[in-house]
C-alpha cells in the first residue's frame, strides 16, 4: 500500500502552548505524612491496630458485658475446664455423721494375722454425689484397720491406687465418708485391710462416678434459686465459658480485670521509660566527651541498683497499706529503674550515625543538636527503638506476675495476667486452661506491639518511601 | 587507649561506689529486723547479735566500718548462714552463674545472630514468619513456664529412651547446663533476633551496600564482610548487660534445675533481710557489671572503627 | 561448627554414662533432694527443719527416737529421773569421729554455750526446764551456774528448775546435742560451717559437703551402735525447693523420697506411685490482734466469724490434699493424754458452720462497737502462694457471708514478722509445729509472757491454767487444765483454728523402715535399708 501524505500549511503551525505541564497532581507528602500512608496499607500494622482495639474492647467495654465478680468463688466448681453450663442435683447441707462402728466385731485383732481377707461388701451408701461419697463395707476378721485409696484410673493390683484419702486404726469401723474435692466423674475407691499398722496385699475396689450437686445453702448464696426449691431438684449452675481458677473464680471475669492492671504496666510503663531512655541515650551519644561519661555512668548505676529492694522500698514511700493494690507505685519503679537499658542501646546507635555523612552535613548547614537528634538520628535508630518498645511490654507485664510471685505484687484477689499464669504453671498438667489462657492474652498483647512495631519500622523508614 | 581504660576504670570505680551507697541507704530504709525469726527471741539475745554484726552502732558509723572493710575485700558474715563469710558465698557460686550464664549467652548470641540474619535476608517469607512467629512465643511465654517445660521435656525424654539421656537437675557436668542455659538464654536470643533482624533491615539499605553492589561484590562477602559487621552493633550494646543480668540473675532456672548458682541467693537475701550478702552480691553485681560495660565500649571500638573512643 | 561438634560429643559421652538410679541395694546408698541448703549445722543454734533432719543423722544426743518411734538409750546408757534433778551414765564405746570418746563434758559446754546469751540460740528455751537456764538465757547469771555437772567423764547430773515430766524427751533434741569444746575452740566462728569443720557422733557422717549443691553423709565407723546400721550413705545430690522439680527427679529415679503438695500429686498420681500421707503435727490457724483500739477485740466479732466459718469445706475444696483434718483446737489430734490422746480423752468442741447465729453476732458487734458497718480488716500473711491462697479464700467466704470487708496485707518473711511483732495487723495467719513431745509445746502459745503470742492476748484465766499445767507433775492435773485451755480458746475464740497439716509423699518401693516423725528430725533413715 503506497499513499502519499500531502503535507499542508496547517501542519506546519507550531503546537499550542499548554498550561502547566509539569503541574503535580497530587499535593506534597511530608515525611510524617507519608509514613502515616505506608501506615494504613501495611497489613501488619492493620491487624495490630485491630488486636489493640480487640484488647480495648475486651479491657474496658468486657466487663459491662460478662458481669460475673471476678472475686466470687464458686467452690463446686474449682478448676473447672472450658465447658459448657453444667446442672446439679440440690442436696442437704452436709451434717457429719458419727464413724460407723459394728459393735459385735472386735477393733483390734487378737494376735499378729499372717494374712487377711479382702474386704467384702464393699458398697456407696446413698446417692455418691460431688458433696459426699459414702462407703460401706463389711468388716474383716482379725483386721485392725483399714486404708481408704481413690484413684481416678483403674488400680492393677497394688499399683496406682491413687490418693491415700484415710487410714483408719480401728478393725470395727465399717464406714468412711469421702468429701475431697470430688468432681463429676469416675473414680475407683480401693480398701485395704491392716492389722493396724502394716497393710495386706488384698485390694478391694469400687467404681463410684458422683453426680454433680449444691447444697442448698451454697445454691441460695450464690442467688441460684429461689427459698423454696426442695433438695432432689436439679439446679443449672453459674457458667464459666474460660472455665474456672483453683478458687473457682470465673477465668474470664478475671482474665478481664487482670487485664486492667497488665495492660497498664505493660503499655505504660515501656512508653515512658523507653521514651525517656531515647532521649537520654540520643544526648549522650550525640554530645560524647565528659557529658556522655557521666550520663552513661549515672545510667550503669541505676541497672546496678537491686530491683527488689527498691520495690519494695517505692511501695513504703508511697504509703501503700494493704489492700490497695500499689499499680502507680510499681509503674513509677520501673520506670525509674528500667529505662537504662533503652538509653544504652539507643546511645549505641547514635555513636554510629553521628560519625556518617549527612549528620556532617545537617551540621555545616546550621542545625542545632535538638535539631539533629530530634530529626535526623531519632528516626535512624527508630527500628532499634520499637524492637526494645516491644520487648519492654512483656518484660514489664513478667516483672509484675514475679513481683506478685514473691508477695510485692498486687494485693489479691485483684488478678493480673503475669500473676495467673504464676498460679496456673503449678497446675500446668492438670488444669492446662489455667495456664493457657493468661499466656495466650500476654501473647497477643506482644503480637499486636510486635506488628505494630514492624509496620511502624517500615512506615517510618525514609528510604523506603512511598514510590510511584 | 591506654589512658581511655584507665580513665574509664576510675569512673567505675566511683560508679560502684555509689551503688554501695545506695544499697547501704536502701537496706536501712526497708523495715523490717534482720535479726528476728520466725520464733520469738528474748531482747537480750537480739542485743547480743546485734553486737556481733555490729548494728547497735549508729548507722554512720556502720556505713564506714562497712566501706573500709569492703575496701579491703571483706563483706562480712551471711546473717542467715551465721557462719558462712559473704566472700565464701560469692566465691563458691559465682562461677556456677558465671559458667551457666556464659554458655547461656553463647546460645542466645549465636542462634540470635542465626535467626535474626536469616529473618533479614528472608524478609517477610516464610522463614521470616516463622521465625517471628516463634519469637513472639518466645518473649511473650515468662522463664518460669519455660524453665518447667524444659524440665518436664527431659524427664518425658529420659522416660522414652529408657534410660537417663540428660539429667533432670543438679550440676557437676557438662550435661547438666544444657537444658538450664538453653531456657535461660531463650528471652535474650529472642531479643537478639529481633535486634539483629531490625538493623539488619536498615544496614541493606545503606549507600555502602549499594556501593558494594555496583562494584560486584559477591552476595557473600556482602553479607559478612559489610551487613553483618554493621548490623553486629546493636547486638552487641545490649550484650554487656545482658551477661551479667544472666550470670547473676537466673533465680527461677537456678531453682527449678537445682544449680548452686550466686542468683538464688541475691534474691533469698533481699526476702531475708540479709544485710551483708545484699551488699555484698550487689556490690559484686554491680562492679561485674561495670566491668562488662567497660569490656563492651572497648570491643565496640574494635568491630566498628568509626566509633571514636575518647 | 566446633561449639556443635563437642555438644554431640559431649552428648553422647554422657547419655548412659550417668545411669539414674536413686537406691542401690548392694552399696546400700539411698539418693535424695534437700528443700534448701542447710543454714545453721551448729546443733546448739539450729532451728530449721533442714538442718535439724541432717543433724539428727549425724549427731545424737543423750536419747534418740528407735525405729519405732520410742525414746531409746543414745549416748547415755541408763537414767534416773526425779521431779528435782536427772543423772546419766554415758556408755564408753560412744565416740566422736576423730576416734575421741563421747565425754559428759561435751555435754556441759553443749548445754551452756546453746543457753549463753552470746550464742544468741533461738531454741534456747528448750533448756529451760534446766535449772537457772532462763535467768542464764536473759543475762542475769553467768553460764556457769547452769545445773548440769559432769560428775566424771562418763556421769553426767542435771538439776531442774521445776518438775518436768517431758524432760527425757528434750534430750533426744537437738539443740541438747554434744559438742566437743576443744574441736569447737579450734575452728570457732566457722564450727559447722564445712563437712570438715565439724565433729560427729551420730549414725552418719557427712563427707562431701558443696554448698547449695549437694550434701553427702556416709555411715560413721565410730559410731557405737554402727552394727544396726544397714545403709551406708544418704546422698542429698540436689537441693532445691520447687517440689515439681523434685517431683521430675523423683520419676526420673535419681531421687528416692519427695514430699507432694496440692499441685503437683496429681502428676504423682498420673505416674501409678504409691502415695503415703503423714500428718505433721502442726496446727494452722488465724490469730487476733487484741492490742488497745483494735476492733479484733471484740469477742462478737471473733465468734461471728467463727460460726462463718468452714473448716471442713476449707480442707475439703481449699486445700484439696489428703490428710488434712479440719481445725477444731489448739492442740493436735496427735498430742498425748493422760492415757489416749488428749483429744480422745477431751473432744475439743465441733464447729459446724452456722450463718444465721454469725450473722446475729456480727450485729450485736456492730451495736457493741457502735458502728454501722465494720472498717476493713486487715489479713497479714506471708508470700508463700499456700498462704496467699488461703487468705484469698478467707477474704471471699467472709464477704460472701458476712460481707466483712478484709484487706490481705501479703510480706515478705522479714517484713511480715516485723508487722507481727509490731502489731501492726488485725488476722494474721499463723502455723505452729511442736518443739518437743508434750502438750505444753501448745499450750503456753497464748500466755501473757509468750513472746510468740504475737496478738498479745492477755487473760488471766488463760495465764492461771497454764501455771497449773507447769508447776505439776501430775498428768491429770496437767491435761485438766489444758482442757480448760481448748474450753476457752473456742469460747471466747482466741483463735481460729483452720487445720491440722497433713503432707502427701512417695518413697522408692526398695526403701523399707523409713520413718516418718513429728518432732526432730523427719524424714529418718537411720534405721532404713534397701531391699533388692
Amino acid at each position: 500500500m503506497n499513499t502519499t501524505r500531502i503535507l499542508t500549511e496547517a501542519d506546519f503551525a507550531p503546537a499550542p502552548s499548554k498550561e502547566n505541564l509539569e503541574q503535580i497532581t497530587r499535593p506534597s507528602l511530608s515525611y510524617w505524612e507519608d509514613a502515616w500512608i505506608r501506615l494504613k496499607k501495611n497489613t501488619r500494622a492493620l491487624i495490630s491496630l485491630y488486636l489493640i482495639i480487640g484488647l480495648a474492647f475486651f479491657t474496658l467495654v468486657g466487663p459491662w458485658i460478662w458481669t460475673k465478680d471476678p472475686a466470687a468463688q464458686d467452690l463446686d466448681q474449682i478448676s473447672q475446664a472450658p465447658a459448657l453450663p453444667k446442672t446439679a442435683l440440690l442436696v442437704k447441707d452436709f451434717e457429719p455423721s458419727p464413724t460407723p462402728i459394728d459393735i459385735n466385731h472386735p477393733s483390734e485383732p487378737s494376735g499378729y494375722p499372717d494374712a487377711l481377707d479382702a474386704v467384702t461388701n464393699f458398697t456407696v451408701q446413698g446417692t455418691p454425689t460431688t458433696q459426699s461419697v459414702r462407703l460401706s463395707w463389711a468388716p474383716v476378721n482379725e483386721a485392725g484397720g483399714y486404708s481408704v485409696y481413690r484413684s481416678e484410673s483403674a488400680p492393677d493390683g497394688m499399683l496406682g491406687l491413687g490418693l491415700p484419702l484415710a487410714s483408719l486404726t480401728s478393725g470395727n469401723i465399717v464406714g468412711f465418708e469421702d468429701r475431697l474435692n470430688l468432681k463429676s466423674q469416675t473414680y475407683y475407691y480401693s480398701i485395704i485391710p491392716t492389722d493396724g499398722f502394716d497393710e495386706f496385699d488384698a485390694v478391694t475396689t469400687l467404681e463410684v462416678s458422683p453426680q454433680q450437686s449444691i447444697t442448698v445453702s451454697q445454691a441460695l448464696e450464690r442467688q441460684l434459686i429461689d427459698g423454696d426449691d426442695r433438695p432432689g431438684q436439679t439446679v443449672q449452675l453459674a457458667f464459666h465459658p474460660l472455665g474456672t481458677d483453683y478458687l473457682g473464680r470465673d477465668m474470664l471475669a478475671r482474665l478481664m480485670q487482670g487485664a486492667r492492671v497488665s495492660l497498664f504496666i505493660g503499655v505504660v510503663a515501656p512508653l515512658i521509660y523507653v521514651l525517656f531512655g531515647v532521649f537520654y541515650g540520643g544526648f549522650a551519644g550525640y554530645l560524647g566527651g565528659t557529658i556522655d561519661q557521666i550520663l552513661m555512668r549515672f545510667a550503669d548505676f541505676v541497672v546496678a541498683l537491686p530491683f527488689l529492694l527498691f520495690m519494695i522500698l517505692f511501695k513504703i514511700a508511697f504509703g501503700i497499706g494493704p489492700g490497695e493494690s500499689g499499680v502507680l507505685p510499681m509503674l513509677i519503679a520501673l520506670i525509674l529503674l528500667l529505662w537504662p537499658a533503652t538509653a544504652r542501646l539507643v546511645r549505641g546507635q547514635v555513636l554510629r550515625i553521628r560519625e556518617q555523612g549527612y549528620i556532617e552535613a545537617a551540621r555545616l548547614l546550621g542545625g542545632g543538636p535538638s535539631y539533629l537528634i530530634a530529626r535526623h538520628i531519632i528516626p535512624n535508630t527508630m527500628g532499634v527503638i520499637l524492637v526494645t518498645l516491644t520487648f519492654a511490654v512483656p518484660s514489664a507485664i513478667f516483672t509484675e506476675a514475679f513481683l506478685s510471685f514473691i508477695g510485692m505484687g498486687v494485693a489479691p484477689p485483684t488478678p493480673s495476667w503475669g500473676s495467673m499464669c504464676n498460679e496456673g504453671v503449678k497446675t500446668m498438667l492438670s488444669h492446662p486452661h489455667e495456664l493457657f489462657f493468661p499466656a495466650l492474652f500476654i501473647s497477643i498483647t506482644v503480637l499486636a506491639f510486635n506488628l505494630l512495631g514492624d509496620g511502624l519500622t517500615e512506615a517510618l523508614d525514609s528510604k523506603m518511601r512511598s514510590k510511584e | 587507649m591506654l589512658r581511655y581504660t584507665l580513665g574509664r576504670l576510675l569512673s567505675g570505680i566511683i560508679t560502684v561506689w555509689f551503688i554501695a551507697t545506695a544499697t547501704f541507704l536502701a537496706m536501712h530504709a526497708v523495715p523490717g529486723d534482720p535479726l528476728m525469726n520466725e520464733k520469738a527471741t528474748t531482747a537480750e539475745i537480739r542485743e547480743n547479735l546485734a553486737r556481733k554484726y555490729g548494728l547497735d552502732r549508729p548507722l554512720a558509723e556502720q556505713y564506714v566500718i562497712y566501706l573500709s572493710n569492703m575496701i579491703q575485700g571483706d563483706f562480712g558474715i551471711s546473717f542467715t548462714q551465721q557462719n558462712r563469710r559473704v566472700n565464701d558465698i560469692i566465691k563458691d557460686h559465682f562461677p556456677v552463674s558465671a559458667a551457666l550464664g556464659i554458655l547461656a549467652i553463647t546460645f542466645a548470641a549465636l542462634g540470635g545472630i542465626l535467626w535474626g540474619a536469616i529473618t533479614a535476608l528472608y524478609r517477610n517469607q516464610l522463614p521470616d514468619i516463622i521465625i517471628m512467629f516463634l519469637v513472639i512465643l518466645g518473649i511473650s511465654v515468662p522463664s518460669f513456664v519455660f524453665a518447667a517445660l524444659g524440665q518436664l521435656l527431659l524427664v518425658n525424654l529420659n522416660q522414652w529412651f529408657g534410660t537417663s539421656i540428660l539429667p533432670v537437675a543438679g550440676w557437676g557436668t557438662f550435661s547438666h547446663m544444657l537444658m538450664p542455659s538453653l531456657v535461660l538464654g531463650l528471652g535474650t536470643m529472642a531479643l537478639l533476633t529481633r535486634l539483629m533482624r531490625s538493623s539488619m533491615l536498615e544496614v541493606v539499605n545503606e549507600d555502602f551496600i549499594k556501593t558494594a553492589k555496583a562494584k560486584g561484590l559477591s552476595p557473600q562477602r556482602i553479607f559478612f564482610k559489610h551487613q553483618l559487621r554493621n548490623a553486629i552493633l546493636p547486638v552487641v550494646t545490649v550484650l554487656g548487660p545482658q551477661i551479667a543480668a544472666i550470670t547473676t540473675g537466673g533465680f527461677v532456672v537456678e531453682l527449678v534445675f537445682a544449680i548452686p548458682g550466686l542468683g538464688r541467693y541475691f534474691v533469698q537475701a533481699v526476702q531475708q533481710l540479709d544485710y551483708t550478702v545484699i551488699m555484698g552480691t550487689t556490690v559484686f553485681y554491680g562492679a561485674f557489671l561495670v566491668l562488662m560495660v567497660i569490656l563492651v565500649d572497648i570491643i565496640y571500638g574494635f568491630i566498628d572503627p568509626r566509633v571514636r573512643l575518647k | 561448627m566446633n561449639f556443635f561438634k563437642s555438644l554431640a560429643i559431649a552428648l553422647l559421652l554422657f547419655s548412659g554414662a550417668i545411669e539414674a538410679q536413686s537406691v542401690d541395694a548392694t552399696r546400700q546408698v539411698v539418693k535424695i533432694a534437700l528443700a534448701q541448703e542447710p543454714p545453721q549445722l551448729n546443733s546448739m543454734k539450729a532451728t530449721d527443719q533442714v538442718s535439724i533432719f541432717v543433724l539428727g543423722h549425724v549427731m545424737e544426743g543423750l536419747t534418740r527416737y528407735d525405729r519405732r518411734g520410742n525414746l531409746a538409750p543414745g549416748v547415755a546408757e541408763r537414767w534416773t529421773l526425779s521431779s528435782t534433778a536427772a543423772k546419766f551414765w554415758l556408755r564408753k564405746d560412744a565416740k566422736w569421729s576423730n576416734g575421741d570418746p563421747v565425754t559428759a563434758h561435751d555435754f556441759v559446754f553443749s548445754w551452756r554455750n546453746a543457753v549463753d546469751p552470746k550464742t544468741a540460740s533461738e531454741y534456747a528455751f528448750i533448756l529451760y526446764p534446766v535449772k537457772n537456764a532462763e535467768a542464764i538465757n536473759q543475762g542475769n547469771l553467768p553460764v556457769t551456774d547452769l545445773g548440769i555437772r559432769a560428775v566424771d567423764d562418763h556421769t553426767l547430773e542435771v538439776t531442774l528448775e521445776r518438775p518436768t515430766g517431758y524432760f527425757m524427751k528434750l534430750t533426744a533434741f537437738v539443740t541438747t546435742f554434744p559438742v566437743q569444746e576443744r574441736f569447737y575452740r579450734s575452728v570457732e566462728a566457722s564450727y559447722a560451717a564445712d563437712a570438715g569443720q565439724m565433729l560427729y557422733n551420730g549414725p552418719f557422717k557427712i563427707t562431701d559437703w558443696v554448698h547449695s549443691a549437694s550434701l553427702k553423709m556416709q555411715k560413721n565407723q565410730t559410731y557405737w551402735n554402727r552394727q544396726t546400721i544397714q545403709l551406708n550413705g544418704i546422698d542429698a545430690d540436689y537441693i532445691t525447693a520447687d517440689t515439681r522439680a523434685r517431683l521430675n527427679l523423683f520419676i526420673d529415679d535419681e531421687i528416692a523420697y519427695t514430699q507432694l503438695d496440692g499441685e503437683t500429686y496429681k502428676d504423682a498420681l498420673k505416674n501409678q506411685f504409691r502415695i503415703r500421707p503423714f500428718a505433721t503435727g502442726s496446727v494452722y490457724f488465724l490469730e487476733y490482734n487484741y492490742r488497745p483500739g483494735r476492733i479484733t477485740g471484740n469477742l462478737k466479732l471473733r465468734q461471728a466469724i467463727q460460726a462463718a466459718f468452714d473448716p471442713d469445706e476449707f480442707v475439703n475444696k481449699v486445700l484439696q490434699t489428703p490428710g488434712n483434718l479440719p481445725g477444731a483446737s489448739l492442740f493436735p489430734s496427735w498430742i498425748k493424754g493422760v492415757s489416749k490422746t488428749f483429744r480422745e480423752e477431751f473432744p475439743a468442741k465441733v464447729l459446724r458452720p452456722d450463718l444465721e447465729r454469725a450473722k446475729r453476732l456480727l450485729a450485736e458487734a456492730k451495736a457493741e462497737l457502735g458502728v454501722e458497718q465494720i472498717p476493713p480488716l486487715v489479713l497479714l500473711v506471708s508470700d508463700s502462694p499456700t498462704a496467699t491462697k488461703q487468705a484469698e479464700y478467707t477474704q471471699g467466704m467472709l464477704k460472701t457471708k458476712l460481707n466483712l470487708d478484709i484487706k490481705i496485707d501479703v510480706q515478705t518473711f522479714k517484713q511480715r514478722l516485723a508487722k507481727m511483732t509490731e502489731g501492726d495487723f488485725d488476722i494474721v495467719g499463723a502455723g505452729w509445729g511442736p518443739d518437743f513431745d508434750d502438750i505444753m509445746t501448745f499450750g503456753d502459745l497464748f500466755a501473757s509472757w509468750n513472746l510468740n503470742n504475737r496478738g498479745r492476748y492477755n487473760n488471766p484465766e488463760y495465764d492461771r491454767l497454764v501455771r497449773v499445767a507447769m508447776n505439776s507433775s501430775d498428768p491429770a492435773t496437767r491435761m485438766e487444765a489444758m482442757a480448760g485451755i481448748q474450753t476457752l480458746v473456742h469460747d471466747d475464740a482466741i483463735i481460729l483454728p483452720m487445720y491440722e497439716q497433713g503432707v502427701i509423699y512417695i518413697q522408692h518401693p526398695k526403701i523399707k523402715g523409713l520413718r516418718r516423725t513429728v518432732i526432730g528430725s523427719d524424714p529418718d533413715f537411720t534405721h532404713a535399708r534397701i531391699v533388692p
